[in-house]
């Protein structure tokens, strides 16, 4: 037990030992030795976590729920840092820390020119740390510190190249679009903290049950405290798992380095809300309304930002547009309370989605930083590694089976499918047009860069073996994860995730969708018979047709289409609308509240104003001191004459 | 065990001691004397604050390390010294703070070296006096005795419009000051004792509770400061040299709140429970308000002095919140957490805010036009990496990021203020938002970006003193976000000293 806890510990903190050798001495030790320690120690976190997953998974060690120290303790709380590793978290550990390893390697060739190198590496691991103590928790204060520092991180490596304006935008965009959802978490702790006493999951978990009914008045309405808390919760994980109408900052987060891009945006951090309403599920299954709203928002987040990727012309925010649309996968399926699916997809996502973007950055270097896929094509022949491992990426986004994302996928579609939970069916018809979107967004990518006309003059080279073991690394499991996981994630007794996942009796969708199967082969075979399947097929044959075979359907398309055109290359615009009214009214009201009431009203009015009726009175009063004795004799007599004149007249 | 009897005397006698021998020996001619004797000084202080907390019993609500003498005997008043876990606690962060300021000065202050090093050292004696007497009208001689050197500082070492803001600084805080004297005033004629904790056993009418809540109110509303008379704390800042920003942000402006706590919610506890409405909202005022007000600023120090009026509004919400969560959780239990966030929230700004204005001041200092305007700047970070990375660290204390100290306040009276009222949590938890929307566009436009001022560019990075200040100021700022239990665990006993006597329903 104590053995296992200090492991837990030690992979908790390697990470940041990592960082703060780099950040702090990177300059000193040189770019090889902070390379090689960030990369030693991330190595060791991986082995560790294998072990740790072994122990807890396979040996059904039971979970570690231990406290490090007492962080604060005020009147009846006390707040502490404590881990907690259970199922759920050890392979969250284990995705976390192997994506991690894989870009701390990948960025080693992708970085070698920068002259941040060091504060890059500094930042991996930082960030890396941050995310497993979110992922370790065992309460939400610990939570909220990893949420945070995932947030701190992510504007860092945004920024990375802070010469460029674009990119400083786009990290303060993305922290201040966190931080919106951070208030509805801050907030859903407070309420947790009055209702509960406790910000420890297990004391809030257990009370759920006897609490289900409990109300509060909020707004003169009666609203039930779980679905308070859930919806507040849920805006917490809009913010950082980008859903709709949060979701601005992710396209804009493509302006920080590929590797980063893959790490972050796509595979770990983006996937913290996801993770969090997983965790949350004894709380979330008794708010059928906060159900039905991660339904809604998740399926149309889904719909909507498939639609913007299919217009997209830069090669990595297309795959950020997928990367919203996949995470509104997750969020559909969490409502459709089939968390065992959610995190099963968000498990093969972060593999294939990661090789997507880390093929993509390798296309990226070739081409010495062009993004622009026009000016793209024909670099199958020049770079067939790259080429075979963003067609394996593409193929499991897509949902071909029998690659990953197909098993994850389909079983989060038959989910939804079965679902009672109003919203469900609007949800299944959006993840159905999200399963024909999918294809027809990543193949036009696909053939855009590899296939057609080469556009780009003078030769063209394969990156090196530091790019490409990487890739290879995160293609083996983007082709067999999901075959291999799909019977222990769904099929078996206990899941592979157990008793960390609750869902009520009368939501056990999940269980009835997987039913059906009876393993990885059957599922793969059945696959003809399922729309989603062929609404795929259908997608990558048109993707062919408009993108390779016949360009010019494609211009044609979009000058008949030309407004719907315009309105999904303003992304809806949400970014328009946030910078009117948010931005600029934000900045007016407070140039308002500064101009008038503070300079002209209190300060001038008031303040300076009272320093000026003082002048006045004195001004006025030192005009009856003329010094002439007539003056003041004339005012003696005036008096003089009123005091006797009263007298006499007695009044 | 080193003790002395006469602690809290020797830390607030050295430094004026200090001040006295400067000038004796002509410290403007003698600028390293005077900086020398200033640092030792300033250190040996810090350092008689090591026994101070050590010897402090955390468990106990009485007035620690006394000491009292009869002063004045026609109207009794004393000498009369003693803190509790709050003093203790501002006690520790004015001697260091003191410690910054000199070395601050040391390095930018390059005339009337003698004046400025005599002039901190004052401020900083009259300030732990200040967190020291118990006696009111002892209270009140340290309370004003420090506006004065402030007042010089900033007509002396002030930028361009400094006599508008020193005589504008000078009369908002002695305005209100005269209020508070006249209040004690009358608190002596009815005990007829100047003995502050003689004042807590007074049962005045709630009429007369009302009276002396707006006078006291006046005098502390002002240093906190809150809206609306918070409009001389932005002209302060701007004009006042560096050290000066730093003790304004860091210590003075907690005298309002410890004003607030040691004076009108345990003599008047009724008219603060009547008067709390009124009291939540100004705070939530500042917060909101304030913040957006902060986003507009293109003066680096304005914005800074701004958001630490935001700030500070979470210090006095967590202050008179107590009595709403009292009404509505039937006990005092859920209250500490907003006293003690409140108290949290006026050391931990300390840190952050202290460490910005350090960090505009030499900005300005290595800039031939001392400009302070946002847009003067540009891709700091170009060629002062460290500064660059010591400045995030502050301005992500300053947006109350997890793990620095300007989170465990605000986390403290969120917390508390669902218990309150829902809305006054969502309200105060909109500083998020624009917390992190002023102070991270700032960052953005000062420090980001190409350089294209080629003065910037040849900017030297932080050394020497610059370097021992940032570093200590980051070790603050750490160990308040990752450990604040050593802190919470001092004031315990104090706060709940402190509710015991400001929740007139309970006892």
């Amino acid at each position: 037990m104590d053995n296992l806890l200090s492991i837990t510990i030690a992979v908790m903190l390697l990470p940041l030992a990592g960082a703060i050798v780099a950040g702090l001495f990177g300059k000193l030790i040189g770019r090889t030795a902070t390379h090689s320690v960030t990369i030693a120690l991330m190595g060791i976190v991986f082995l560790l976590s294998i072990y740790l997953c072994n122990q807890i998974i396979l040996k059904g060690h039971p979970a570690i729920d231990a406290t490090l120290y007492h962080w604060v303790a005020s009147g009846p709380f006390q707040w502490d840092v404590a881990i907690l590793l259970d199922r759920l978290s050890a392979v969250m550990l284990l995705v976390v820390s192997f994506v991690s390893l894989v870009v701390h390697i990948y960025s080693v060739a992708y970085m070698h020119d920068d002259p941040g190198y060091e504060r890059f590496f500094s930042y991996v691991s930082l960030f890396t740390f941050a995310m497993i103590t979110l992922v370790l928790a065992n309460n939400f204060l610990l939570l909220f510190f990893g949420w945070e520092g995932v947030g701190l991180v992510s504007y860092l490596l945004i920024g990375f190249w802070f010469q460029k304006d674009a990119a400083t935008a786009g990290g303060l965009k993305a922290f201040i679009a966190n931080r919106v959802g951070d208030v509805g978490f801050i907030l859903a702790m407070a309420v947790i903290l009055m209702v509960f006493h406790s910000f420890h999951y297990s004391d809030v978990f257990a009370a759920v049950p006897a609490m289900s009914n409990q109300t509060m008045l909020f707004g003169g309405h009666v609203c039930s405290v779980i679905t308070l808390i859930c919806i507040l919760l849920l805006i917490g994980a809009m913010g950082k798992s980008a859903q709709l109408p949060l979701h601005v900052w992710l396209p804009e987060s493509m302006e920080g380095p590929t590797p980063i891009s893959a790490l972050i945006h796509a595979a770990t951090m983006v996937t913290a809300g996801i993770y969090m309403i997983a965790r949350m599920s004894p709380l979330f299954e008794y708010s059928e309304v906060a159900l039905s709203l991660i339904l809604v928002i998740g399926a149309t987040t889904c719909l909507l930002m498939g639609l913007v990727a299919v217009v997209q012309h830069d090669i990595k925010r297309v795959i950020a547009y997928s990367t919203l649309s996949q995470l509104g996968y997750m969020m559909v399926a969490l409502g459709a309370s089939a968390y065992d699916a959610a995190i099963f997809h968000l498990i093969t996502h972060a593999f294939f989605k990661a090789l997507l973007f880390l093929s993509a950055g390798s296309v990226i270097i070739a081409l010495h930083h062009e993004q622009d896929m026009r000016r793209m094509g024909g670099l199958a022949r020049s770079m067939p590694i790259t080429y075979l491992t963003f067609a394996i990426g593409a193929l499991a986004l897509a949902a071909i089976p029998p690659f990953s994302g197909f098993y994850s996928k389909d079983m989060i579609i038959e989910a939804v499918h079965l679902s009672t939970t109003s919203g469900a069916h609007y949800a299944y018809l959006c993840v159905l047009a999200g399963a024909f979107l999918t294809p027809l967004y990543i193949f036009r990518a696909f053939f855009l860069i590899f296939h057609g006309k080469k556009k780009i003059h003078g030769p063209i080279y394969e990156n090196g073996w530091t790019t490409l073991i990487p890739l290879i690394a995160l293609a083996i499991p983007s082709v067999m994860i999901g075959g291999v996981l799909i019977y222990p994630m769904l099929f078996s007794t206990p899941h592979l995730l157990g008793d960390s996942i609750f869902v009520l009796p009368a939501h056990q969708w999940l269980l009835s969708a997987s039913a059906s199967y009876h393993g990885a082969l059957s599922m793969a075979m059945t696959a003809k018979a399922s729309t989603p399947f062929w609404l795929a097929l259908i997608a990558i044959a048109i993707s062919w047709i408009v993108n390779v075979q016949h360009a010019s359907i494609g211009d044609h398309l979009k000058s008949v289409f030309h407004r719907t055109y315009a309105v999904l290359v303003a992304g809806f615009g949400f970014d328009r609308f946030n910078e009117c009214v948010w931005v600029r009214g934000a900045r007016a009201l407070g140039a308002f509240f500064y101009q008038v009431a503070d300079l002209k009203m209190i300060d001038g009015f008031f303040v300076n104003g009272s320093g000026r009726l003082i002048r006045f009175i004195s001004n006025t009063g030192r005009l009856l001191q003329t010094g002439f004795i007539y003056h003041y004799a004339l005012v003696m007599v005036i008096a003089l004459l009123f005091f006797v004149g009263r007298f006499l007249l007695g009044f | 065990m080193f003790f002395h009897p006469a602690l809290l005397s020797l830390l607030i006698w050295l430094p004026v001691l200090g001040a006295v021998t400067i000038i004796l020996t002509g410290g403007d001619h003698h600028p390293t004397l005077a900086r020398v004797i200033a640092g030792v000084i300033s250190v040996a202080n810090l350092l008689l604050c090591i026994p101070l907390y050590l010897q402090f019993d955390p468990q106990s609500v009485l007035m620690q390390f006394t000491e009292d003498h009869l002063w004045i005997s026609a109207y009794q008043i004393h000498y009369a010294l003693g803190i509790d876990g709050i003093s203790l606690a501002m006690i520790i962060l004015t001697n260091f703070t003191g410690l910054l300021v000199i070395f601050a000065g040391s390095h930018s202050i390059k005339v009337r070296v003698g004046q400025y090093m005599a002039a901190f050292l004052m401020m900083q004696g009259m300030m732990t006096g200040v967190f020291a007497a118990t006696d009111a009208i002892l209270f009140y001689v340290f309370w004003e005795g420090m506006l004065i050197p402030m007042y010089l500082s900033i007509g002396m070492w002030g930028s361009s419009n400094r006599n508008y803001a020193s005589i504008k600084f000078f009369l908002y805080t002695f305005l209100g000051s005269i209020l508070m004297f006249i209040a004690l005033l009358y608190l002596h004629i009815q005990t007829g004792s100047f003995d502050i904790g003689h004042f807590y056993q007074l049962h005045l009418s709630p009429n007369i509770q009302k009276f002396i809540f707006f006078a006291f109110f006046l005098a502390f509303a002002v240093k906190v400061p809150m809206w609306p008379v918070h409009t001389w704390l932005p002209d302060a800042h701007t004009e006042a040299p560096s050290g000066g920003s730093v003790v304004l942000a860091a210590l003075m402006l907690k005298l309002g709140i410890y004003g607030f706590l040691r004076f009108s919610m345990p003599i008047v506890p009724d008219a603060c429970a009547h008067l709390s409405g009124m009291m939540i909202a100004l705070s939530l005022i500042a917060i909101v308000y304030i913040g957006l007000v902060a986003i507009v600023q293109t003066d680096m120090k304005k914005l800074i002095a701004y958001s630490s009026i935001a700030h500070m509004g979470f210090a006095t919400l967590g202050c008179f919140m107590i009595y709403d969560i009292v009404r509505h959780t039937s006990g005092s239990q859920d209250a500490y957490m907003s006293l003690e966030g409140a108290v949290v929230q006026m050391i931990s700004h300390a840190f952050g805010s202290g460490a910005m204005f350090l960090g505009v001041g030499l900005l300005a200092d290595r800039l031939s036009s001392h400009s302070r305007n946002i847009q003067d700047y540009r891709g700091v970070a170009n060629s002062m990496p460290i500064f660059a990375a010591f400045f995030m660290l502050f301005a992500m204390s300053n947006v109350g990021l997890p793990g620095t100290a300007g989170f465990v306040g605000e986390l403290m009276v969120i917390m508390s203020a669902v218990q309150a009222h829902f809305y006054i949590a969502c309200i105060s938890a909109l500083t998020l938002i624009l917390a992190s929307a002023y102070t991270l566009w700032m960052v953005k436009r000062v420090f980001f970006g190409m350089t294209l001022n080629r003065e910037i560019g040849a900017m030297c990075d932080i050394h020497g003193y610059e370097l021992i200040n940032y570093v200590l100021l980051a070790i603050g700022v750490l160990f308040i976000g990752l450990y604040p239990e050593p802190i919470l665990h001092v004031l315990h006993a104090s706060v709940g000293h402190i509710l015991s006597l400001s929740i007139p329903a309970v006892s």
